[in-house]
């Protein structure tokens, strides 16, 4: 017998079972409604907060492109390193472990605890940036809930001060801030990648989705700096400007085939590794963004002229009026008084009259055409930050006794990379070399500025200033014939002259017969020991020479003997 | 009719299965890529210090210092120094 036709059970009535019925249908009804409102119309917001719950975006940072000399050492090279962050409202920790965390981080507690105090409130603070690794390991060590570490990075730069003004430095968010650091910041940073993942539960990266955008890590920049030679002319310049307790000093020394810039120094320098203590005067790099009055080193661009126009030739004689010229209530005086000189003479015992007279004899626009093709009154354009132009007014401006007093580099200034610059046409037959402080080996032709005659001729009258009976003996050095003008001026202050403090300078090329470098140096200042630039300045140029021509193996174009040095200065008097 | 069913359903079956065993091939050698990877970021991390600690070794100044000092190095006399031309034969 059937349950349902128990004779004990009630008969339900039919429409019972129909409303169940019907409640059943709408629920499924309503589930199918939800269910394709959510597919339908909702689904994008939904597909992303799903992704939002696995999948991340990861930050692929570019590594910065190294710099490097221009044998391949580097001068600025990107480590990892990490910065020790933590969020105060999560930080659990007693005194014990913030004393250990403290001691970690090598701060005093009280250190610590001030920055947690500052930071309370927001969810971020910087406890250490860039520590060293094995400080890092320590730290996460402790295990501080709270407490976390991100990866940055840190430039190092090997070789330190003696190349600080040149590379110059970033900070501490890797941003170029000085130097070529600054001049090619977009190059060396290159730009940072992404991509999105999909992480698990353990914080592992289990696949990609969507593009993966690869970081470009920044290029790297190759310098014209030969590491050797310029640690060599740090030295030199360095025991100049200590030896003459000067209050600076500067110096380069440019390839004259391909006119890089292979040594470019300046003292005082600064360690950019360790930056706690910097003064503006140690940042600036002198020889590109100061300009001064050259004083005598001018002198063979005057001359140059000369003979080039055919005003004269080495052998013409000046009357140097017995070593006092007065023009305009202007007095200018001979250091080596004569009666009269021959050209080569005026060059070689730096004679400002015989100078003076050589220029009023030329038109001043020839003069103001050769400075300005020479490269002087306008920034030398080596993409350096604050390069600086000097000045050179406009010869409609001049005044005979300007035109005058430029022929021996006053009245006009300059820096002494365009010094140098401006040196590499005698060295090069008349040809005048365009820079660079980027690697770029080989010959760069320039322009034509002065006939290979008239080169050669102001090359030989260079020469005879470095002998013997000169103003620059000091600059010889034994092996090598070497060319070059000392320049000893009066520095500048408020407009005037000021009686006792000069500028001691010294451009000069070697080997004479075929020349490969050319080294400018000038000292700010020297205050014991002499000024004139034969004293001060042409013994390190014989040094920064003497070492370079050796490393770069250049043949010795003279007898190696030892050279007999005067033993008094009384021939490096000048009066600028 | 009911017998090509089955086939299907066993085809399916495997397909499916192959899915799932290619998936986890994929996740598999995508966690080895990103291992290699990290591995490479790291060694390209050492060869930056070690290129810095070769650069801070061989720094001009270092070397001066320790020729003249350590071994006793000294630059020679001009007069003891003596210079050989090559002939154009033997080349420069």
């Amino acid at each position: 017998m059937s349950f349902a036709a128990t004779p004990m059970l009630v008969r339900l009535p039919v429409w019972r079972a129909r409303v169940v019925l019907v409640l059943l249908l709408l629920g499924f009804v309503a589930v199918g409604g939800r269910s394709g409102y959510l597919q339908g119309v909702r689904t994008a917001f939904l597909k992303e907060e799903g992704e939002a719950r696995y999948a991340r975006l990861i930050e692929a940072p570019a590594t910065r492109g190294r710099i490097l000399d221009r044998n391949g050492e580097p001068l600025a090279i990107s480590t990892p390193v990490k910065s020790v962050w933590a969020m105060p409202e999560e930080l659990e920790a007693d005194r014990r472990q913030r004393a250990a965390l403290a001691r970690a981080l090598a701060m005093p507690l009280e250190a610590l605890d001030r920055k947690l105090a500052e930071g309370a409130g927001r969810d971020f603070v910087y406890l250490k940036r860039q520590v060293p690794p094995e400080i890092a390991q320590r730290v996460a060590a402790l295990k501080i809930p709270g407490v976390f570490e991100h990866r940055e990075y840190r430039r190092y730069y090997p070789v330190g001060a003696v190349t600080a003004q040149v590379v110059g430095f970033t900070g501490v968010d890797d941003v170029g801030q000085e130097g070529m650091e600054l001049a090619y910041q977009s190059r060396l940073a290159g730009t940072a990648g992404s991509r999105r993942v999909i992480k698990d539960r353990h914080g592992g990266v289990v696949e990609d989705i969507g593009a993966v955008q690869p970081a470009q890590d920044g290029a790297d920049l190759v310098l014209s700096i030969d590491s050797k030679i310029q640690t060599l002319a740090y030295h030199a310049l360095l025991d100049g400007v200590r030896k003459h307790r000067a209050r600076a000093g500067a110096a380069i020394v440019l390839d004259v085939a391909s006119g890089e810039i292979l040594a470019l120094v300046n003292v005082p320098s600064y360690n950019p590794n360790n930056r706690a203590k910097l003064a503006g005067a140690q940042l600036r790099n002198r020889a590109l963004t100061d300009v001064f009055e050259p004083g005598s080193t001018l002198k063979p661009l005057t001359i140059a002229l000369a003979l080039e126009t055919g005003k004269a030739t080495p052998r013409t004689m000046i009357d140097t009026e017995g070593g006092q010229l007065t023009i305009a209530n202007y007095t200018i005086r001979d250091a080596h008084p004569a009666r009269a000189m021959s050209v080569t003479k005026v060059l070689q015992v730096s004679s400002n009259i015989g100078a003076a007279k050589i220029a009023l004899s030329l038109p001043s626009e020839a003069m103001w055409d050769l400075y300005r093709r020479v490269g002087l009154g306008h920034p030398p354009e080596l993409g350096f930050p604050g390069e600086a132009a000097g000045r050179l007014r406009h010869y409609s401006t001049w005044r005979p006794i300007e035109q005058a007093t430029m022929a021996y580099g006053h009245g006009i200034s300059v820096s002494l990379v365009q010094l140098a610059r401006a040196y590499t046409m005698f060295a090069r037959d008349g040809e005048l070399a365009p820079i660079t402080l980027l690697r770029n080996p080989g010959y760069a032709s320039g322009q034509k500025i002065l006939s290979t005659q008239t080169a050669r001729a102001v090359r030989a009258m260079l020469e005879s200033a470095v002998q013997p009976g000169g103003t620059g003996p000091l600059a010889r050095i034994a092996g090598w014939r070497v060319a070059g003008k000392t320049g000893t001026a009066h520095k500048l202050e408020n407009g005037s002259y000021a009686p006792d403090k000069y500028l001691s300078s010294f451009v000069g090329f070697a080997p004479v017969s075929a020349p490969r470098l050319i080294t400018a140096v000038v000292i700010d200042e020297p205050s014991t020991g002499g000024y004139y630039g034969g004293v001060v300045a042409a013994p390190v140029f014989a040094k920064v020479m003497r070492g370079a021509l050796r490393m770069l193996g250049v043949p010795l174009d003279a007898p190696a003997e030892p050279l007999e040095l005067p033993s008094e200065s009384e021939h490096a008097r000048e009066s600028t | 009719m009911a017998k090509l069913n089955l086939l299907l359903l066993a085809v399916l079956v495997a397909c499916a299965l192959g899915l799932v065993s290619a998936q986890h091939q994929a996740r598999k050698l995508y966690a080895e890529r990103e291992q290699a990877q990290t591995l490479a970021r790291e060694l390209d991390v050492e060869y930056g210090r070690l290129q810095l600690e070769a650069g801070t070794w061989s720094l001009p100044a270092r070397i001066t210092q320790t020729a003249a000092g350590k071994l006793g190095m000294q630059m020679p006399e001009p007069r003891r120094v003596r210079s050989i031309q090559l002939d154009a034969a033997g080349g420069r």
